[in-house]
């Protein structure tokens, strides 16, 4: 006896989203599954992977990092080889260096440092602020001028600055937005209505759902992600139907398991391979949950994840 | 069409005599409804009342038991809509036609990964062991032999019926699956597991011929089945895994409610960064037991925890034990800091103080497995409960410091533990975690 199966294919999609101009736009979302299940129907974008890199250099003690940043001068250099990776879809800078309570770069400085990454690389670039809520209000104020008609990804806006953010960087500049909410479908929605309701046009915005690395509470953000899917596919939900992006390598390469020495825990092994399978399977299962582009640090990662997604294509 | 519970309830005994496990018939028939229990464990159910319901109300997905161990018996797609309820299973592969050196070093690697996490032990639980065509019997039962020292439970993947047997007979008693019925050999293979009383893993050449090989084998009377997924490629493997799963709890397609096999060693030989990706794919994702080619303490870590967190209930949450943790270093005269047994409090707010590298006693007070703001709201987080916390650990006789740090949401508490604790000194730490470490390197 034949085994029927039933596909799943919905009237609602997930919104394309894209960034990026001059020959290098990058597309995310655009399919009416669930996510991955490509043998249902095709996936029109498969899911992207961002290069982190920070303008307060990278981890010199990980060998691999040293490896492929250790002879650059710059960031700019560090960027160029972030986009030319195997993997690599965009590249995302943080900058970390704007922290008020940390180096307190000055955001003049740190909108010509995007600039020149930018002019660095041939791939779209997203920015990331340092998550001192009112410094990236006035950060992405400048970095959004600067960048005029370049239409990057900026990361992120919440409810505290949407209104400043939205305003200056997607209304006026022409830049695109990621709306970050703290691991709970019902604040996601919030803040895409939010959004919206000032005039926000809503294949600008991506969610950033927020992120934990696997074993430090990764359910909430699996059962997030698989609702807010849920519901823009199965129930039409227009204000969940923005794809998702997630951050891995920060949140990975920080967790004890990728951040203690071998000398402290021989019996764990390299310190540089636990961090990288802590990177590849938080990212995959964050994949598995329906984010749509992740962003990863290590080279190891984006090479494997790349692969992964494409066997699933 | 499914039976609702009063249906059933009427053809129940109606005695309340709480045989089953449940307090009432009626609460009984409700489980059965929902496929949580088979109607089967009700001992008084009449045996036409049996024949009418067994078929109807069987749970989509069975589940088999592998030792300790139970594999399957979901019945949903996603944890948020009720729970999963048996974690995926990881094993090692061995294999007779790979060096005796490489399997035993395979072995021990995997015999090294053994610890335990917020009330959980860690190790692998399976051994693939795995017959090459090009041995023979010999060299096959020898590794058996080897595998069953480890004390895992074995899966043995033999597809000759006359090799099976023997290796069946050299297993036990170890608990084992018998992982080898194609469309050729299935007759035999149903006879030697089901003699053994053990799981019968299932081959199809696509899902098919996979399920007209599973419904022969039920037609044998045979229905404690474990599915192979094709390993022939990421897509097609994932595919597998996702339609089989479809088809038991969302189509209520009896014949595939089994738990599954994926066996990474033949979708990524040896590329380890691809097995501990699919692994997590996999453990996301239907998987029931998940196949690599070795384990270390660089992929369980992150897999382990992960499977920790994706199967716990939403509807409980996980919880830490009350204690006393000494971070970096912390003895009895280092400052103590207080917070709540939730597990995800624990391991942020330790994460952050392990960060700052400052030596701290954190103690883990019993708040129900709350976070901070919801105990303290539902009374279980509040002065009295901290001394008496303090007090049931012993603080006062094994911690010579007196200085106790509260979570800045519960700054409110400060007085009342103040006179709750007259000897000791309340300090507010900051409301937010990641402030954590810069407060306790200014401090």
């Amino acid at each position: 006896m034949p085994f029927t199966d039933k596909p799943q294919v919905f009237t609602s999609k997930i919104r394309e989203f894209s960034f990026g101009t001059d020959g290098r736009e990058l597309k995310l979302g655009g399919y009416n599954t669930y996510p991955l299940y490509t043998f249902d129907a095709a996936t029109a974008n498969p899911p992207r992977i961002g290069v982190l890199i920070s303008d307060q250099g990278y981890d010199r003690t990980v060998p691999g990092f040293e490896a492929l940043y250790g002879d650059c001068n710059d960031v700019p250099e560090m960027a160029k080889k972030a986009a030319a990776l195997p993997g690599a879809d965009f590249v995302c800078l943080e900058l970390d260096g704007a922290d008020p309570n940390g180096k307190n770069r000055s955001c003049d400085e740190l909108a010509a440092l995007v600039k020149a990454v930018y002019e660095a690389i041939d791939k779209p670039l997203a920015v990331m602020g340092c998550k001192n809520v009112e410094k990236d209000t006035e950060l992405f104020q400048k970095v959004a001028d600067v960048m005029q008609g370049k239409k990057i990804l900026l990361l992120s806006c919440r409810e505290e600055n949407y209104k400043t953010v939205a305003a200056s960087s997607v209304l006026a500049y022409g830049q695109t937005l990621g709306a970050e909410s703290a691991v709970d479908i019902n604040l996601a929605k919030q803040l895409n209505v939010l959004l919206s309701q000032m005039g926000t046009p809503e294949d600008s915005t991506v969610m950033n759902l927020g992120c934990a690395a696997a074993g430090y509470g990764f359910e909430y953000l699996a059962s997030t992600t698989e609702r807010v899917k849920a519901a823009a596919l199965t129930q039409n939900d227009e204000s969940l139907q923005m794809p998702v992006i997630t951050e891995i390598g920060d949140d990975a390469w920080s967790v004890k398991e990728a951040l203690l020495e071998e000398a402290d825990a021989p019996e764990w092994g390299s310190r540089e391979e636990r961090g990288i399978q802590m990177e590849i399977v938080t990212a995959s299962a964050a994949l598995a949950s329906g984010s749509d582009a992740l962003l990863l640090k290590h080279p190891e990662s984006v090479k494997t994840l790349s692969e992964l997604i494409a066997g699933l294509m | 069409m499914a039976l609702k519970g009063l249906d059933i309830f009427k053809l129940s005994p109606k005695t309340n005599c709480k045989e089953c496990g449940c307090p009432t018939c009626m609460a009984f028939c409700m489980k059965v409804a929902q496929g949580a229990v088979p109607i089967e464990k009700c001992p008084h159910m009449s045996a036409d009342a049996l024949a009418l319901l067994s078929d109807q109300t069987a749970p989509p997905m069975k589940t088999v038991e592998l030792g300790n161990y139970k594999l399957g018996g979901e019945t949903v797609m996603f944890r948020h809509e009720k729970t999963f309820v048996s974690h995926t299973l990881y094993g090692v592969f061995t294999c007779d036609g790979l060096d005796a050196a490489e399997n035993e070093k395979r072995i021990a690697d995997m015999q090294k990964v053994d610890y335990d996490r917020i009330g959980e032990h860690m190790t692998v639980e399976t051994l693939y062991v795995n017959h090459s065509d090009k041995k023979s019997a010999d060299d096959y039962l020898a590794l058996v032999e080897k595998a069953k020292a480890s004390g895992r439970v074995l899966i043995l993947s033999v597809k000759d019926p006359a090799i099976a047997e023997k290796a069946v007979a050299a297993a036990a008693p170890c608990a084992f699956v018998l992982n080898g019925a194609t469309k050729e050999n299935f007759e035999e293979m149903n006879r030697i597991a089901t003699a053994a009383n053990a799981p019968l893993g299932v081959f199809g050449e696509n899902l098919d011929d996979l399920y007209d090989l599973v419904t022969k084998l039920e037609g044998l009377g045979n229905k404690n089945l474990i599915l192979n997924v094709s390993c022939d490629s990421i897509k097609n493997a994932f595919a597998d895994a996702v339609k089989i799963r479809r088809a038991a709890l969302k189509n209520n397609d009896r014949p595939f409610g089994y738990p599954t096999i994926v066996n990474l060693h033949k979708i990524a030989r040896d590329d380890k960064h691809m097995q501990a990706a699919l692994a997590s794919l996999f453990t996301a994702r239907y998987g029931s037991i998940v196949i690599f080619d070795e384990m270390d303490y660089a992929k369980a870590l992150p897999l382990y925890g992960l499977r920790q967190n994706l199967f716990t209930d939403p509807q409980k949450p996980m919880k830490v034990e009350p204690g006393i943790y000494p971070l970096n270093g912390a003895g009895p005269d280092d400052i103590c800091a207080v917070t709540v047994d939730f597990a995800l409090t624990y391991f942020v707010v330790s994460g952050e103080i392990e960060r700052s590298g400052v030596p701290c006693n954190l103690i883990i007070s019993d708040a129900g497995g709350y976070s901070v703001l919801t105990a303290w709201a539902a009374g279980k987080f509040s002065a009295s409960s901290i001394a008496k916390t303090l007090e049931e650990l012993g603080v006062n006789e094994k911690i010579r410091n007196r200085t106790l740090l509260l979570p800045g949401k519960v700054a409110v508490l400060k007085g009342e533990v103040e006179a709750k604790l007259p000897d000791w000194k309340i300090e507010i730490a900051p409301r937010e975690a990641v402030q954590l470490v810069k407060y306790l390197k200014d401090r």
